[in-house]
């Protein structure tokens, strides 16, 4: 872990974007994402159909000017459908990333915080349990029996990313517990409580950047393995899982249905992971170095 | 090593007990009344009544809790309310789908991953290389059930090789057993050996900067006998708990793909069953499936510290 000071100056933010710049994992991870992106705020404001709108003497038809990505098997635009569908996956994969945060940091930095007793053994060994957990599982699980939703599926993603952030706080932030500056602070008489948010946190935020873009990849996946198999987002949100479910008996007639959002979700991926990839890099020169 | 053995045994024990608990409250506290959960708001009061019987929700919850523990180990699973048969006659004619498909899975991974991360480490940086890592990148992106949609069109659509879902079954012969198994692999293994792919190459990596790897290149040991007799088998340690780890995924993560292929595996078992608001089966088979991977994870721990008596002392 490379130590920021708390007070991050200008010279070392133009290091930071010049790394950034160079690191091509991270240019190319970042303009996937950026378009992914874009696609899901364009989505917001504009499709060129409505995504829900049926068009049947129109349906299965392949790439046209009209129909950039073809039609489904109901004539609806499935480059809408797509927009849309980005939406929906990101803004699930998100709030599931978030969950893991609000409630992992908090519990892995109490966790170091209180390091070595039974409250940290309890924190410890419920993450370990979830971890032991099958989690999808689990998830299905629990969108079963809630029934199947956007919002349920962003739960069930979610608990399982809470012990992958606390596990990772709780490492990060046992080894600060030891430097200096936190040694200093708590001179100067500050509680456990505010050298956590104000030490600890800012010095373990590149750490958990790089593992939340990791988690979102993975939501991403987890999202539309719910959605493929019914639980994720209902019709008639549109949602690539929920797309390539409905590809599957129609693929030799109409092939594109089940290659675009297939691709939506491999570049997504793809583009977070390298994202991932390049901002580690950029944050630790150290481990490049040693991978190289 | 005893006493490593008895705290690994009782926090499996714990874990298990906690995994109980944990399914017993998703599946009969949480929807309320699992009899009409299961039966949904048209039932007749008499069906209701009978189901609510063989439940034993006249019963309190602590009561039906250790009497489905109790069952599960003497190995009764209950009654599939879908299938009318006992659970443990379903596990078991299921088991023998799922578990074959996650050792073939598990073997395709092993297969494809361990020479792709072997030469692309003793190959650092060439066009190998970046080959092998930006395939698994890719395959790492590539989510399993749209792969296997993707082999189902090219090979059992289009080509004709491969029928396009379902189980011959074993009394078929063991060639038809495996053929219709193999598509499901493939697209099981991909993402699973991209990321194995990966350990095994950094896991070198590590090795042959070790000094004891300088030390046999010194005494003229030739660049492959060091690669083949020191590094590899020295990085082959944390590669093979990963190995383990999958194993327990393939079984659980396999739900999944058995769904695309339309394989009777307990992935689609479970499924089904919550379809059907089946609890019982849902409930035990779940059960079972998280003890498998409980278990696994367990072994797998106990085998890294046999291999590398540097761990006993450790935790």
């Amino acid at each position: 872990m490379s130590e920021v000071s708390p007070v991050i100056s200008e010279s070392r933010t133009r290091e930071l974007l010049r790394s950034a710049l160079r690191s091509r994992s991270f240019v190319a991870g970042a303009i996937l994402t950026a378009i992914i992106l874009l696609s899901a705020l364009t989505s917001l404001v504009w499709t060129p159909y409505d995504f829900a709108a049926q068009d049947i003497p129109n349906k299965l038809q392949g790439f046209s000017a009209e129909h950039w990505f073809g039609t489904d098997q109901y004539g609806r635009d499935v480059f809408s459908m797509i927009l849309v569908g980005a939406r929906t996956s990101i803004i699930v994969a998100l709030l599931a990333v978030g969950l893991g945060i609000g409630l992992g940091v908090p519990l892995g930095l109490l966790a170091a915080a209180v390091r070595g007793t039974l409250l940290d053994e309890v924190v410890m060994r419920g993450n370990d349990l979830v971890f032991a957990f099958p989690a999808l599982l689990i998830a299905i699980l629990i969108t079963a029996v809630f029934g199947p939703s956007a919002i349920n599926a962003m739960i069930a993603i979610g608990i399982f990313n809470i012990p992958v952030f606390a596990r990772l706080s709780r490492a990060a932030a046992l080894s600060l517990w030891t430097r200096e500056f936190v040694l200093a602070a708590r001179v100067a008489g500050k509680g456990t409580a505010r050298i956590s948010v104000e030490h600890i946190l800012p010095n373990i935020a590149n750490t958990l950047i790089v593992q939340g873009t990791i988690q979102f990849s993975l939501g991403i996946l987890a999202e539309a393995a719910l959605a493929y198999v019914g639980l994720g987002a209902q019709p008639p949100i549109p949602s690539w899982g929920k797309m390539l479910a409905d590809s599957q008996t129609l693929v030799s007639l109409a092939p594109h249905l089940a290659i675009i959002p297939g691709l939506a979700i491999v570049l997504t991926v793809l583009g977070l992971n390298l994202m991932g990839d390049g901002l580690r890099d950029i944050f630790d020169p150290r481990t490049r170095r040693s991978r190289q | 090593m005893t006493s490593f053995l008895f705290g690994r045994i009782v926090s499996m024990a714990i874990s298990l007990l906690v995994a109980s608990i944990i399914i017993f409250a998703i599946l009969e506290i949480l929807p309320g009344d699992p009899a009409q959960f299961m039966l949904g708001v048209n039932a007749q009061p008499d069906t209701l009544q009978a189901l609510r019987t063989q439940l034993g929700l006249d019963q309190p919850v602590i009561l039906r809790y250790f009497s489905w523990m109790a069952g599960m180990l003497h190995g009764d699973f209950g009654i599939s309310y879908t299938y009318r048969s006992p659970v443990t006659e379903l596990v078991l004619q299921r088991v023998a789908v799922s578990a074959p498909l996650a050792l073939y899975a598990l073997t395709l991974t092993i297969l494809v991953a361990f020479p792709a991360g072997i030469i692309a480490a003793a190959r650092r940086n060439s066009a190998t290389d970046l080959t092998v890592m930006g395939a698994t990148q890719i395959g790492v992106a590539v989510p399993n059930f749209w792969f296997a949609i993707i082999l189902m069109w090219v090979f059992a659509v289009t080509l004709h090789w491969f029928s396009a879902g379902g189980f011959a079954g074993w009394n078929k012969g063991f060639f038809e057993g495996i053929k219709s198994l193999t598509l499901p692999a493939i697209a099981l293994a991909l993402p699973q050996a991209s990321i194995l792919a990966r350990v095994m190459r950094s896991s070198l990596l590590d090795t042959l900067g070790e000094d004891y790897i300088r030390t046999a290149r010194a005494k003229g040991l030739s660049q492959n006998k060091t690669l083949w007799r020191h590094a590899v088998r020295n990085a082959l340690i944390p590669v093979l708990t990963i190995v383990g780890l999958q194993f327990s995924f393939l079984l659980a993560g396999a739900i999944i793909i058995e769904n695309v292929f339309y394989l009777p595996g307990l992935g689609r078992l479970i499924f089904q069953g919550i379809t059907q608001r089946d609890l019982i089966t849902v409930k035990s088979v779940v059960m079972l499936l998280v003890f498998a991977v409980i278990f696994v994870n367990f072994l797998v721990e106990v085998a890294y510290v046999l291999i590398d008596p540097r761990l006993r002392h450790q935790r």
